[in-house]
């Protein structure tokens, strides 16, 4: 059973890899049949990194270790985290080493050394792309953490398997306080993930980007890892947002073809998810800036109500 | 293992509404909008009729469903249609703009939320209903209108915090009693319409003294 | 007096010996062998208090006190953890001003003199603080620790700044010490100002509560709390830096000390609602210190406000502890207290080592002003990369030191067991709220603080004169960098060792059980509820960032070639073009705009040359200071009225005043 186990967590690692970029295309793919463009390939972000790979890095003449080591370190913070929440099975050898708050804190790790390495060339740009997203920061990851308060409180843990094993014993119930902290949990995956309300991951204008602004001098390689982290990190709030509001599907071990069919039901629970955020992305517009701190104040209120709500309901 | 206990899937579903409820107070508390603020007192009406729906399948009273007929009607449909018609004859485009500043007012409004389910606590001990847990939200959803109230200078968002008011209060009512006896409730509904149109004249006589509908205006009523 | 007491003794005279052997001494031989010294005494300590047995108390006399008498000593847990804190973080402080003073030896020898006096005088007084089992002893070491540091505050007095920084200091150290004296009054049995006396006493819940509202403000004027803070954002970057980081990384903690002693051990049972008046405060304090930090440009206050922040949060952990403890749920409130105690030694450390960064910065560069600084990570590598290690600390990110006590905080927070007042249970995790706020800030406040002195391009100063530090500092450095990586993957050790602290602190049920799953796994209360493993984490990221790089490198290739930066093609590019610390901070001055005063020049349109100017004020000056200020100088203008008379009304005040004591001597005769 102990080397199973850990088959698996190496399984889920592989897979993460592969269906970050695999989710990427997908929700490129929705948003363009919904905008009424012509979609091109799922494969076409990992075609794209591939073709980046083999490109020669032209590094900036300033740029010191420390933009070097970045793209590397992000890749490999964010691959781990992937493969630490449970995507398929509740329990994964691995999943007790951080619990939901350190990976809470993995996620602003890499953050922080991004931002770093995007003032490290010293260009106009960067600090500002730099100094943008740790305003997002800021404010998201306080509503992060109150979020996963709201569902701590629940389950009477902060251990990712526990957590959603809890969830799976109790069976279908409505909680008011977990609606509430699911709405701040999305609005801060939109914020993180640098999607629509906040950033527009589409385009290089100098008004709208955040994150964009950060990578502007990396190139080749460098780059194609970037673009894979920031993909793993769509992937990684996901499924830590299955793990916190709907873990049905998951599967506790047991037979091969109940695994198979929690591996199934994650990649439609995959599939609905990009449908949802491409809609999202198509019907609202992206705010400004200082209406940023607005928009995350109000995931942090609505996580905050959701504690009060835990408190009060008794539930 | 946490403790829970098991409840029916409507009483969920209360919780879930009466939890909705808040949300859309606080909603239209941060709202700068006045045209959003009224699709949300529309929303807000008939989150409260669905929730007397709720309780009166829950609770097997018929009499609530006609309870919740009638607040759908009236404050789902009546009143925001009636309030949009009225900006739209009064041409009151702009936003809303408020006293404080809005992160501050949601701080207040959390510490309000606190002290209305603090209120609230000895009170639902007596009570004995399915909904006494709910008692809290509407009490804080009634001082959260209330300082909506105050903290606008515009006579419309402060009028539509009126009447979030009267459906907090309203709520309250039923989570605490079941809802009202017939008469009682119509006697209400008919006031909020009387109270309505009375404001509805009001307004076009705010306007056409003063120019605007700014009620800081009125402050030099008695110097003029 | 048991061998460890005797140890720690004889340390705290050792370090009394150095500061009159200096007297006798060249300036430059007394720097040579006192600050060494001094970093071996510390070690000595660290050793002596590891071997202390934690369920054992020594106590004990030193012959010396006032009026002939003897000062009672004593030697527990407590103690011992702060005396640990007090021998690691002073070692390597001494070992960096065994290098970082080597200037002065030849500019300043009169200033070195100073420093090599009131430096071992400075620990000493420190180690006194905490050996202390009497209010005399107490006081008389507490107000040396005070005026050494002083001294060595206002090392360049002839800096107008430096001498109101200083000035300001004295006066609130000075307010505090007074606290403390009518607190120690109040507590004092009949006369008896021994701790031993104070802890059989039984007390009024409200003499209790006056006593505790008069320590709050003495170690609270020590510890920076709002509103008593105003001199720490001073003082501290008035120092030289090693001075700047023992004051910030240790002398505040005893503040902390001060106010654990008096609330566990002095007093006893501390009631529910000093633990909301410490949450609360606390609280406030950590928000408002982490907003100024991030809004500074001269890095010494950048650390300083942050200092400010993290005492802060400290104390609203002290308030924690209390409310925990208070319901009786002292399982809880161990882990409260172990979170907090943790914290105040991971902060010595990334405090110690970043303000010895910025002191190696300061001293290459002779620039504190971030608007000069950038790009030093190219010229000095060494100080940027332990910077790095500091600063990743202090943002509280895994897997170094401040995350740990961080995760340990929210553990606590979460934990809110059911309390008598149900208001509490609603309100705490606000508490929790202003928590992930305030690491969030400092996550940003840090990012700014690294990003615009080390990374970029360099602001005007010619960095080719600049040099990175010399071996003194860098194993200065290197030690404090070290230790916050090894308190940062082995928490269960140093949890180990908190547990028996809490257990003195709090009673037997105050244990704080982390290893349930063996050493590697830090898990509060059990496995069920959160497990932590950090060095299996480090490990993992270790692994995760090898093998990208060697998959990388063995299926592509490992070519790159150096131009230009890009930047969206912009031709011009100067380094006035990157953020100024000024421009870094702008969102948040932006946000918060309404806490703190703001003054803002904004250029005519039509101006040819235009300047925009801001500046920040900490609001606490006009609202609380400046009238206090003009209340005292009006009531002096009021005895001055009275005092303008000939030497007849003198003498008439005098009689006057004669004729009413004796009346009322005559009065209480019966």
């Amino acid at each position: 059973m102990s080397a199973w186990v850990w088959f698996f967590q190496l399984i889920q690692g592989v897979m993460a890899l592969l269906l970050a970029p695999l989710l990427m295309g997908w929700m490129a793919y929705c948003r363009a049949r919904f905008q009424h463009r012509r979609p091109s390939s799922l494969w076409q972000p990992l075609r794209q990194w591939i073709k980046l790979f083999h490109k020669e890095v032209v590094l900036a003449e300033l740029a010191s270790p420390l933009f070097r080591v970045t793209p590397y370190a992000l890749f490999g913070i964010l691959a781990l985290t992937a493969g630490l929440v449970p995507m398929v099975l509740t329990d994964l050898p691995l999943s007790g080493a951080v619990d939901v708050i350190a990976l809470a804190g993995l996620l602003s790790l890499a953050r922080v050394i991004l931002a770093l390495a995007a003032m490290d060339v010293g260009t106009a740009f960067g600090s500002l792309g730099a100094r943008r997203e740790m305003l997002v920061a800021f404010l998201a990851e306080p509503a992060l953490l109150m979020v996963i308060f709201a569902s701590a409180s629940l389950n009477a843990s902060t251990s990712l398997s526990k957590m959603a094993a809890t969830t799976l014993d109790r069976g279908f119930y409505l909680y008011p306080s977990l609606a509430f902290s699911g709405v701040a949990f999305l609005l801060v995956l939109l914020a993180e993930n640098g999607r629509i309300p906040v950033d527009n991951p589409e385009t290089h204008l100098e008004l709208t980007m955040i994150h964009e602004a950060m990578i502007l001098e990396y190139s080749g390689r460098h780059l194609a890892l970037i673009e894979w982290a920031n993909a793993l990190k769509m992937l990684v709030y996901f499924s830590l947002g299955m793990v916190l509001f709907f873990p049905f599907g998951l599967s506790r071990g047991g037979s091969g073809w109940e695994i198979a069919l929690s591996f199934i039901g994650f990649i439609i629970k995959l599939l609905i998810f990009g449908v949802a955020l491409a809609i999202l992305e198509t019907v609202s517009a992206k705010q400004r800036l200082f209406r940023v701190p607005e928009y995350l104040g109000g995931a942090f209120l609505l996580a905050v109500l959701a504690i009060l709500l835990h408190d009060l309901l008794g539930t | 293992m946490p403790h829970w206990n098991p409840v029916p899937f409507a009483q969920q579903l209360l919780d879930l509404f009466a939890a909705l409820l808040l949300l859309i107070v606080f909603a239209m508390l941060s709202q700068r909008r006045i045209l959003t603020l009224i699709h949300l007192f529309a929303l807000q009406g008939m989150i409260l009729a669905l929730s007397i729906a709720d309780s009166a399948w829950l609770t097997h009273q018929p009499h609530l469903y006609y309870s919740a007929a009638l607040t759908l009607g009236l404050k789902g449909v009546i009143l925001p249609g009636l309030l949009r018609r009225l900006i739209g004859r009064l041409g009151v485009v702009w936003d809303v703009e408020t006293l404080i500043n809005i992160p501050t007012t949601m701080l207040l409004g959390i510490v309000l939320v606190i002290f209305a389910f603090n209120l609230a606590l000895p009170i639902a001990h007596f009570s004995h209903t399915i909904l006494r847990n709910t008692l809290g939200i509407a009490l804080a959803s009634v001082l959260l209108s209330f300082m909506m109230m105050i903290t606008r200078n515009k006579a419309v968002p402060q009028v539509i915090g009126f009447l979030a008011m009267e459906n907090g209060l309203f709520f309250a009512a039923t989570s605490a009693t079941y809802g009202m006896p017939m008469v009682v409730e119509l006697g209400v509904a008919l006031d909020v319409l009387v109270g309505m149109f009375i404001f509805g004249i009001f307004f076009f006589q705010i306007r056409d003294t003063f120019d605007s509908l700014d009620t800081r205006k009125m402050d030099h009523l008695g110097r003029d | 007096m048991s061998p460890a007491l005797l140890t720690v003794s004889l340390i705290l005279a050792g370090w009394l010996v150095l500061a009159l052997g200096s007297l006798v001494l060249t300036a430059d031989w007394s720097r040579r062998l006192v600050f060494p010294l001094c970093a071996l005494l510390s070690m000595g300590l660290v050793v002596a208090c590891l071997g202390h047995d934690h369920s054992s108390v020594d106590t004990g006399y030193w012959p010396i006190g006032l009026a002939g008498e003897v000062t009672p000593v004593r030697l527990d847990s407590l103690s011992c953890f702060f005396l640990i804190l007090l021998g690691l973080v002073s070692a390597a402080v001494s070992l960096y001003g065994a290098g970082y003073f080597r200037d002065m030896s030849q500019t300043q020898p009169e200033a070195l003199h100073r420093v090599t006096f009131f430096y071992p005088l400075f620990l000493a007084s420190m180690g006194g603080v905490l050996v202390a089992d009497g209010a005399y002893g107490f006081m008389v070491a507490w107000e040396v620790m005070a005026l050494s540091s002083w001294f060595l505050v206002t090392l360049d007095h002839d800096v107008l700044a430096i001498r109101q920084a200083g000035f300001l200091y004295l006066l609130m150290a000075h307010l505090g010490a007074l606290c403390l004296m009518v607190c120690f009054g109040w507590l004092a049995v009949n006369g008896d100002f021994d701790f031993s006396a104070m802890r059989q006493a039984h007390r009024e819940a409200g003499s209790a509560s006056v006593i505790f509202l008069l320590g709050l403000l003495g170690f609270g004027a020590k510890a920076g709390l709002l509103p008593l803070h105003v001199w720490l954002p001073e003082a501290h970057p008035a120092a030289p830096s090693p001075v700047s980081a023992l004051m910030s990384g240790v002398m505040l903690k005893m503040a902390l000390y001060g106010m654990l002693r008096l609330l566990f051990d002095l007093l006893g049972h501390p009631l529910w609602w000093w633990g909301v008046v410490l949450i609360v405060v606390g609280s406030l304090t950590a928000l408002f210190g982490v907003l100024l930090a991030a809004l500074q440009f001269d890095i010494k206050r950048l650390l300083a406000w942050s200092s400010v922040e993290n005492l802060g949060l400290l104390f609203s952990g002290v308030g924690l502890t209390v409310l925990f403890h208070s319901a009786g749920q002292d399982t809880v409130a161990a882990l409260a207290l172990a979170a907090l105690l943790y914290h105040a030694l991971n902060h010595s450390f990334f405090k110690g080592l970043l303000f010895l960064a910025s002191g190696s910065v300061l001293h290459a560069t002779r620039e504190r002003k971030m608007a000069k600084l950038g790009g030093l990570i190219r010229v000095m590598p060494w100080v940027a990369g332990v910077a790095l290690i500091g600063t990743l600390s202090l943002a509280g990110l895994p897997p170094f030191n401040g995350f740990v006590s961080e995760w340990l905080m929210l553990q606590a927070y979460l934990l809110r067991p059911d309390f008598p007042q149900a208001w509490l249970d609603m309100t705490l995790p606000l508490g929790a709220a202003v928590l992930a706020l305030v690491g969030a800030l400092s996550g940003y406040a840090m990012v700014k603080f690294y990003g615009i002195v080390f990374l970029g391009q360099s602001r005007g100063l010619d960095v080719t004169m600049v040099h990175d530090a010399g071996y003194w500092e860098r194993s200065a450095m290197l030690w404090l960098a070290a230790g916050c990586l090894l308190l940062g993957v082995l928490p269960n050790q140093v949890m180990g060792y908190l547990n028996g602290l809490t257990q003195t602190l709090l009673g037997p049920e105050g244990r704080v059980s982390v290893a349930h799953q063996g050493w590697l796994w830090l898990t509060p209360l059990s496995s069920q509820r959160a497990s932590y493993s950090p060095l299996i984490l480090l490990g993992l990221i270790a692994m995760g960032v090898l093998m990208t790089w060697w998959g990388v490198r063995r299926t592509f290739h490992g070519r790159y070639r150096r131009a230009p930066a890009w930047d969206c093609g912009y031709p011009a590019q100067t380094w006035r073009m990157q953020d100024s610390a000024d421009g870094f901070g702008q969102p948040i001055k932006q946000i918060f705009e309404g806490i703190f005063g703001l003054s803002r020049v904004i250029p005519d349109p039509q101006d040819p040359a235009p300047h925009y100017h801001s500046e920040v004020h900490d609001p606490f000056w006009s609202i609380l200071y400046k009238p206090l200020t003009h209340l005292l100088e009006r009531s002096s203008d009021l005895l001055s009225r009275v005092m303008r008379a000939r030497i007849a009304l003198y003498l008439l005040y005098s009689f006057l005043t004669l004729l009413g004591l004796l009346a009322l001597v005559t009065g209480s005769v019966p």
